[in-house]
């Protein structure tokens, strides 16, 4: 059956979410969730690279790697790109939008080794996905991710202001079980849609 | 063998595309970089301040070698530097940031940038000196000398620090110099071995004399008052001797009648160091007074001096009668309790000097 791409991005935002039932991109998730202002700036910069690179693999993976049976080498192929995008982008944008630089462009490198980046591109193998399925896939991806990142920073936030938390807990122990919460929460979502 | 060229050509593109787009989209040109109105430097833009503050041989102190992750290379930017980062913003509180600091490590020069910076951070230099020798003072404290070489000379006033280079790091440490400011051909250092502290591992395992080190100084606004002529009150314990000892000797020096008490905080009689040396001071300097107090100390220490905190023991002795001048060397903790107590025998916020480590 031909999955909608508008439904494999509503599965891949709540049902699928790439942080909350995969468990990937979880460093990121641990050390940037400070502060809401911060997590929402690391969550754009993410869907933005993720959307990009999976464009990129995609065309790459139909129109090179297929017809010339070098599928073997996708996993490698698929890494230089994400680190060479995001080399590019960060120079394009600090070159022609320095305002946008200024307010996520520090995150971009940092992105480079996320793993849910390389995830998307290696999912969209797996699932062999359209262009159209894997540009929403990547959307819906990266806007669960955000949205993940952005509900545990701003419980964190709330969280400096009570500040009770047992010393051994403090840092990533809480966020953990933060999202931990968030999860087994998400799992009231399942059978929304499915994709798979 | 299709696959082969197929990952090659791939690659190759993919580096042509990246040289390629440097080539065109980073270029800055010709920058130039202020310094307090009094010098300019040019540079070719896109490396971090910091990285060409260091080139032309100015000398800011860093200890994690641009990471942002120490917070020491806080300098004030006037312009130029773009809006702050959230790299930096964990060092930087709300006035700083009115003020303009920045963490020089951080700020890429894409333009031209004013800068300014404090006279010693300007005469700073770069030095490069052989070990003259390495002591065991403790069971964890090393003391040792370092004859800078090339016939240079070091300024600094007593209780300023200097930034120990860690050899094959872009690294560096501050200590505290324990030498008075009248040698000015080499310097002592008290390192205390830090379980797991990359340079003073480095120091205690490997260092050996006669070997070549670098360090950059001096720094810090931790200094003798050496215009004013109110009481000392010193307050140390462990490697805070370094910045007490460097003060006493040159007041020592210069024949001073300042009261000078120092009291020196350790757990036991094998925490003690430079007593012999402490003692001697006291015979040729009549106003100055050496009370160290041991916190726990065993039976056989044998100890008949002060017992307790340093802190109380410094509660029990100071007067209220003259006006005091304090300087505090040690960790957070024990600064903290020395101000209550200060605070409590009347002595002036301002005129009290600190150094947290």
């Amino acid at each position: 059956m031909e999955l909608h791409p508008l439904m494999i991005f509503v599965a891949a935002v709540f049902t699928h979410n790439i942080a909350l039932s995969y468990l990937l991109g979880m460093c990121p998730l641990l050390a940037m969730s400070r502060n809401l202002g911060t997590a929402a700036g690391m969550g754009i910069a993410v869907i933005f690279v993720m959307v990009i690179t999976s464009a990129v693999n995609w065309l790459l993976l139909h129109f090179v790697l297929i017809p010339t049976g070098s599928v073997i080498m996708s996993y490698l192929i698929f890494i230089i790109v994400i680190a060479s995008v995001v080399q590019l982008l960060e120079m394009i944008v600090e070159k022609y939008f320095p305002r946008l630089q200024s307010s996520f462009g520090i995150f971009l490198p940092l992105i480079t080794v996320n793993c849910t980046i390389l995830a998307i591109s290696l999912f969209m193998v797996l699932r062999s996905y359209t262009f159209m399925q894997t540009i929403f896939f990547a959307l819906g991806s990266g806007a669960g991710w955000l949205l993940a990142i952005s509900v545990i920073a701003a419980i964190r936030e709330k969280l400096i202001l009570i500040g009770d938390v047992p010393d051994g807990l403090k840092g990533a122990g809480i966020t953990m079980v933060i999202a931990g919460i968030i999860a087994l929460s998400f799992i009231g979502f399942s059978g929304m849609v499915s994709i798979q | 063998m299709i696959t082969f060229l197929v990952v090659n050509g791939l690659l190759l593109c993919i580096a042509l595309l990246l040289l390629v787009a440097e080539h065109y989209l980073v270029t800055y040109g010709e920058c130039s970089i202020d310094i307090s109105g009094e010098r300019t430097i040019k540079v070719q833009g896109g490396d971090s301040l910091l990285a060409y503050l260091n080139v032309n041989k100015l000398f800011i102190p860093s200890a994690c070698g641009g990471k942002a992750t120490c917070g020491f290379c806080k300098i004030k930017v006037l312009s130029g530097a773009g809006t702050i980062l959230p790299t930096e913003e964990v060092y930087i509180d709300r006035l700083e940031k009115e003020e303009g600091m920045r963490l020089a490590c951080q700020v890429k020069v894409k333009g031209d940038v004013e800068i300014y910076l404090p006279e010693y951070l300007l005469s700073a230099d770069e030095f490069s000196a052989r070990v003259e020798w390495i002591t065991d003072v403790t069971y964890d404290i090393k003391h040792i000398s370092l004859k800078i070489q090339d016939g240079k000379q070091i300024t600094f006033k007593p209780g300023q620090y200097v930034q120990f280079k860690i050899p094959g790091t872009d690294e560096f440490r501050a200590y505290s110099i324990a030498s008075p400011p009248h040698i000015k051909d080499r310097i002592e250092l008290i390192i205390r071995q830090v379980p797991g502290g990359l340079c003073s591992t480095y120091i205690h395992k490997v260092l050996e004399k006669d070997m070549q080190v670098v360090f950059t100084g001096s720094f810090g606004d931790f200094y003798l008052q050496e215009d004013s002529t109110k009481e000392i009150i010193a307050i140390g314990g462990g490697c805070g001797m370094a910045p007490i000892r460097s003060i006493l000797h040159s007041l020592e020096k210069i024949g001073s009648t300042r009261r000078f008490y120092y009291f020196f905080g350790a757990r036991t009689t094998r925490d003690l160091f430079l007593d012999e040396e402490m003692k001697e001071i006291e015979k040729k300097y009549p106003n100055f007074k050496y009370i160290p107090a041991l916190s726990e100390p065993r039976p056989e220490d044998q100890w008949d001096g002060e017992v307790g905190f340093v802190t109380q023991t410094a509660e029990k002795y100071i007067d209220e009668k003259t006006e005091k001048e304090a300087y505090l060397c040690g960790p957070p903790p024990m600064i903290d309790a020395a101000m209550r107590v200060l605070a409590k025998k009347g002595i002036k916020k301002e005129d009290i000097f600190f150094d947290k480590f």
